[in-house]
């Protein structure tokens, strides 16, 4: 075979992290929306619901790039996560308590239970939202790499103007996408506020985005990229006035094309690098120096070439299968189970 | 202590942790599968209320088992990313398959069937039921394969230009025998630590019932569970049995070292006997202090080789075997001391099989006790189904430390019968960039956290699981958009 499989490799991964990223993006705007557009139980329950029967899978996106990055670039995956180590383990805490919290929250009915979950469930997004940002920039930007490919850098290395701005995209890029997401799944008072939310955040996150994009594409990138940037910027741009004539499907789809075009753009200013050394660029990790054999690249083409059109068509179908916008009114009673379980005979 | 002390304690707290959860996940996804399957068919109330009953244990411990499960796929390139670097050609590709074709079916399905009571027909409803549980059960199968890697490495080379690993099979690697054994033997090990659970609680529910109101309601049903979780029990413990015996024989011929570091055998027998109890000063490197007070004769030349007098080499002559052919000294100049640790293989392996007999009296008692038509009142019977609960999962983690442990002090253990150069030291699996503040931070935040959450988990299982089967009605799915969901969070 003639094809370049580190590259398509290189490219899978990109895709795995765009599916995450525009997936999971809106499970974290959501959760980090919750109090805001909920006002009280109920509507945070209608806000959280919306993510319900999806947000475990969006997070696999992330197992996977995990795990392709592990069978693909071994060494980029023990350079990044050896590397990246604290950051990389508030990350895992916050998507560890978050699982639970999710899980946990109603099942028990007493309200400062449900409260403290709650604040779990939204500490737990802004964390991941902020630092997701906050590395992709670093390892646009380069880090201390020797030549042994072992990460010297130390944690506050990973804290730096770009790397920061990053992690406000980010941040800002959630948030927007998480109340269109919102506008598009509830109705009622939830619907009102999240659309209020949606129009406040489309022009930040068009700010803030531009601005990263554009010291991205300037300090490190080559210049095919613009095309990433220009079609970011439409994707934000349709986002924004999608979202004035409430039409956020469309907003909907604009702010995911314009997700998927910067990881595009990230991908784009690293390649031929995956980790760029700013120790010596002779260091850097390559797509090719830190690649697996074309044997193993051959075998996880077909794996993936097989799977990835499965998992779409039924994660496509479970978004089918829950369409309907939820309203107060679709929330259930909450179970009647108390940790004190003669008291809540006595209540009802 | 340095990294790899730090490092090793946390991959065992995490891992073994992950894993009290992963078998309950795997055998009762299966259970509830067939109890809706039941239902669907029969139309009986019964097998809803039980469906939803299980079913909601079942979601209070997958959500921990996820939960744990992300720190474990990245773990390997915070901790071990030498170890990734030297393994990852052949051991990520496993990895990734295991997310690409199973945690994406579980965690997707999940979802339906967690969110779809009332968006669903019945049939497709219970369809999603049953992908979940075979999701799990590939999930399973991926994993084992990369771990049964490490315990034997096959259908890889070594190549000296890269320093490392690499993949000249994958066929290979997923039908390494050693996978065809530990995953039936991890899957009948899932089946009897779900049997006995839900055996375990049907067992109580009809004492306490029987004992308030002797004609209560709700005794058929549970009959009707303990009697289930019984067959599965009993199933499963003849399937983990075989399973293990297939596991020792091989083990005999990868890891003879873990073999006699399991029976603390010194001098190489013939034919050698099964040690069931010994004292003695197990924690130094000197074998020679143990001594063996029950022995069964001959037994344990039967487990390693199938015949009653077979051979089965001691570990003072496998230290020697070892050194001349992997090296005596280490790449730092220390003496390497191949023996496992003895204390830990030697009593993981008999608390894994020992434990595993309160499960076969709790079957026993309960196939005597319910037939013809009985309910068991004894409270005695209550407390022992009580008791037993835990006991198949506590076996199921000596297993893995027995398994772990036994490997050591290689983390890919090399194969006796491939090339010697594809084995590697764990340590030298270690990373090099993370410093002991860092692991030790993990450590101990990790350690505190998952100690704060099994706190929730279990008295979520114990509130849910002493609340008993709740009511359940069943209502079709129609387009009424007004409709309460049948679930929400
Ligand atoms: C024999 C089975 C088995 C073993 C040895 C392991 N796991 Fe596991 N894992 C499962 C069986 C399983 C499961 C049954 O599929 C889980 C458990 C509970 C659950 O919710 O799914 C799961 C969950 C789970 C998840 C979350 C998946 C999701 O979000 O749906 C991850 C990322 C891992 N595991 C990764 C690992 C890694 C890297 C392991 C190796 C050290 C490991 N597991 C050992
Ligand atoms: C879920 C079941 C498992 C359990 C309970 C388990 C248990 C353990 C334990 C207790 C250790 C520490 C051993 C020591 O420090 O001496 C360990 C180490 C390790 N295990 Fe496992 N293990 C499991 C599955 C796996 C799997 C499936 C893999 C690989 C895919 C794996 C890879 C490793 C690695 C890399 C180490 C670190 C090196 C070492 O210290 O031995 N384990 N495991
Ligand atoms: C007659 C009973 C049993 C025998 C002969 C047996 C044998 C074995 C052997 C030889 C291994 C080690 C494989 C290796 O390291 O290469 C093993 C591992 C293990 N055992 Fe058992 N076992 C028995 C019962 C049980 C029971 C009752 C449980 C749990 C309920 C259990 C759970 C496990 C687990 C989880 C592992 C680690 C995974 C693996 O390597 O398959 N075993 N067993």
């Amino acid at each position: 075979m003639d094809l370049d499989l580190p590259l398509v490799w290189f490219i899978l991964i990109a895709i795995l992290w765009t599916g995450y990223l525009v997936l999971e993006g809106f499970d974290f705007g959501v959760a980090m929306l919750m109090e805001k557009v909920g006002k009280g139980d109920r509507g945070r329950r209608v806000a959280l619901n919306t993510i319900g029967p999806v947000w475990d899978g969006n997070e696999v996106w992330l197992l996977t790039a995990g795990g392709a990055t592990f069978a693909a670039f071994p060494h980029w995956y023990a350079t990044l996560f050896s590397g990246f180590y604290l950051p990389l383990l508030l990350i895992l805490l916050a998507l560890i308590v978050r699982a639970v919290a999710i899980e946990y929250r109603g099942k028990i009915n007493d309200d400062s239970w449900r409260r403290r979950w709650d604040w779990v469930i939204m500490g737990s997004a802004w964390i991941p939202s902020i630092l997701w940002g906050v590395a992709f920039a670093n390892i646009v930007r380069g880090v201390p790499i020797d030549e042994t490919m072992t990460y010297t850098g130390g944690f506050f290395n990973l804290l730096n103007p770009y790397a920061l701005l990053g992690g406000a995209t980010t941040l800002v890029l959630f948030l927007s996408h998480g109340a269109i997401f919102l506008s598009l799944k509830t109705d009622g008072e939830v619907r009102e506020r999240a659309e209020a939310v949606a129009r406040t955040m489309a022009p930040i996150a068009l700010v803030v985005a531009a601005a990263f994009a554009i010291w991205t594409q300037l300090a490190y990138s080559v210049p095919w990229t613009w095309a990433a940037v220009a079609v970011a910027a439409v994707g934000l741009v349709v986002a924004l006035g999608a979202g004035r004539a409430r039409r956020y499907g469309w907003a909907f789809a604009g702010n995911a094309v314009a997700i998927a075009a910067a990881v595009v753009l990230i991908f784009g200013s690293l390649y031929p690098d995956v980790m760029p050394s700013s120790t010596d660029p002779a260091y850097s990790l390559t797509v090719d120096n830190a690649s697996s054999t074309d044997y193993t690249l051959t075998v996880m083409t077909w794996v993936a070439v097989i799977f990835t059109p499965i998992v779409l068509i039924y994660q496509s179908w479970t978004y089918w299968v829950f369409r309907r916008r939820l309203s107060a009114d679709n929330i259930p009673e909450h179970s009647s189970l108390t940790f004190l379980p003669k008291k809540s005979k006595a209540k009802q | 202590m340095e990294v790899i002390d730090l490092a090793r304690w946390q991959f065992g707290i995490t891992t073994v942790y992950h894993f009290i959860l992963v078998p309950l996940t795997i055998g009762l996804s299966t259970l509830v599968a067939i109890l809706q399957t039941a239902w669907v068919r029969t139309g009986k109330d019964k097998y809803l209320r039980l469906t939803k009953f299980y079913g909601k244990l079942l979601l209070i411990n997958f959500a921990l088992g996820v939960a744990t499960g992300i720190v474990q796929e990245f773990q390997f390139g915070m901790n071990w990313s030498e170890y990734s670097r030297f393994v990852g050609d052949v051991f990520g590709a496993p990895l990734a398959m295991e997310a690409l074709a199973a945690f994406f079916l579980e965690s997707t399905f999940l979802g339906l069937w967690i969110f779809g009571w009332d968006r669903l027909p019945k049939k497709v409803h219970l369809a999603t039921v049953w992908a979940f549980a075979i999701g799990s059960m590939l999930s399973a199968y991926f994993i084992i394969a990369a771990n049964s890697w490490m315990q034997h490495p096959v259908g890889a080379e070594y190549n000296p230009e890269t320093g490392r690993a690499e993949m000249t099979d994958i066929w290979a690697v997923l039908t390494n025998n050693t996978t065809l054994v530990a995953f039936p033997h991890v899957i009948a090990t899932a089946f009897l630590v779900a049997g006995t659970f839900v055996a375990g609680i049907a067992v109580y529910w009809m004492v306490r019932h029987s004992r308030q109101d002797k004609d209560h309601a709700d005794l058929p049903m549970y009959r009707t569970a303990a009697r289930f979780g019984a067959v599965v029990m009993l199933l499963a413990g003849v399937g983990v049995i075989i399973t293990g015996d297939e596991q020792a024989k091989l083990m005999f011929e990868q890891q003879p070292l873990k073999m006699a570091a399991a029976e603390a055998l010194c001098e190489t027998e013939q034919p050698a006997g099964f040690s069931v109890l010994a004292i003695g000063d197990m924690g130094t490197t000197d074998c020679n202090e143990v001594n063996n007070i029950i022995v069964v004769p001959n037994l344990l030349s039967f487990l390693a080789t199938g015949t009653w007098d077979g051979e089965v080499t001691g570990l003072n002559q496998l230290q020697p075997e070892y050194a001349e052919r992997y090296g005596a000294v280490d790449e730092n100049g220390d003496e390497i001391v191949y023996q496992p640790n003895l204390v830990v293989t030697y009593w993981s392996f008999r608390l894994m099989i020992g434990l595993a007999a309160f499960s076969a009296a709790l079957c026993v008692a309960i196939f005597w006790f319910t037939r013809k038509n009985r309910v068991i009142t004894q409270g005695w019977l209550g407390k022992l189904a009580v008791i037993s609960l835990p006991m198949p999962f506590l076996a199921a983690s000596f297993g893995w430390i027995f398994t772990e442990m036994g490997r050591q002090p290689f983390v890919v253990a090399p194969n006796p019968t491939g090339s010697d150069q594809v084995m590697l030291m764990t340590l030298f699996g270690v990373s090099e960039a993370t410093s002991v503040g860092e692991v030790a931070t993990s450590l101990a935040v990790f350690t505190v956290v998952y100690a704060i959450l099994g706190v929730f988990w279990f008295r979520l299982m114990h509130r849910y699981a002493v609340e008993g089967a709740p009511h359940a009605t069943y209502e079709e799915p129609t387009d009424d958009a007004d409709r309460p969901m049948s679930f929400a969070y």
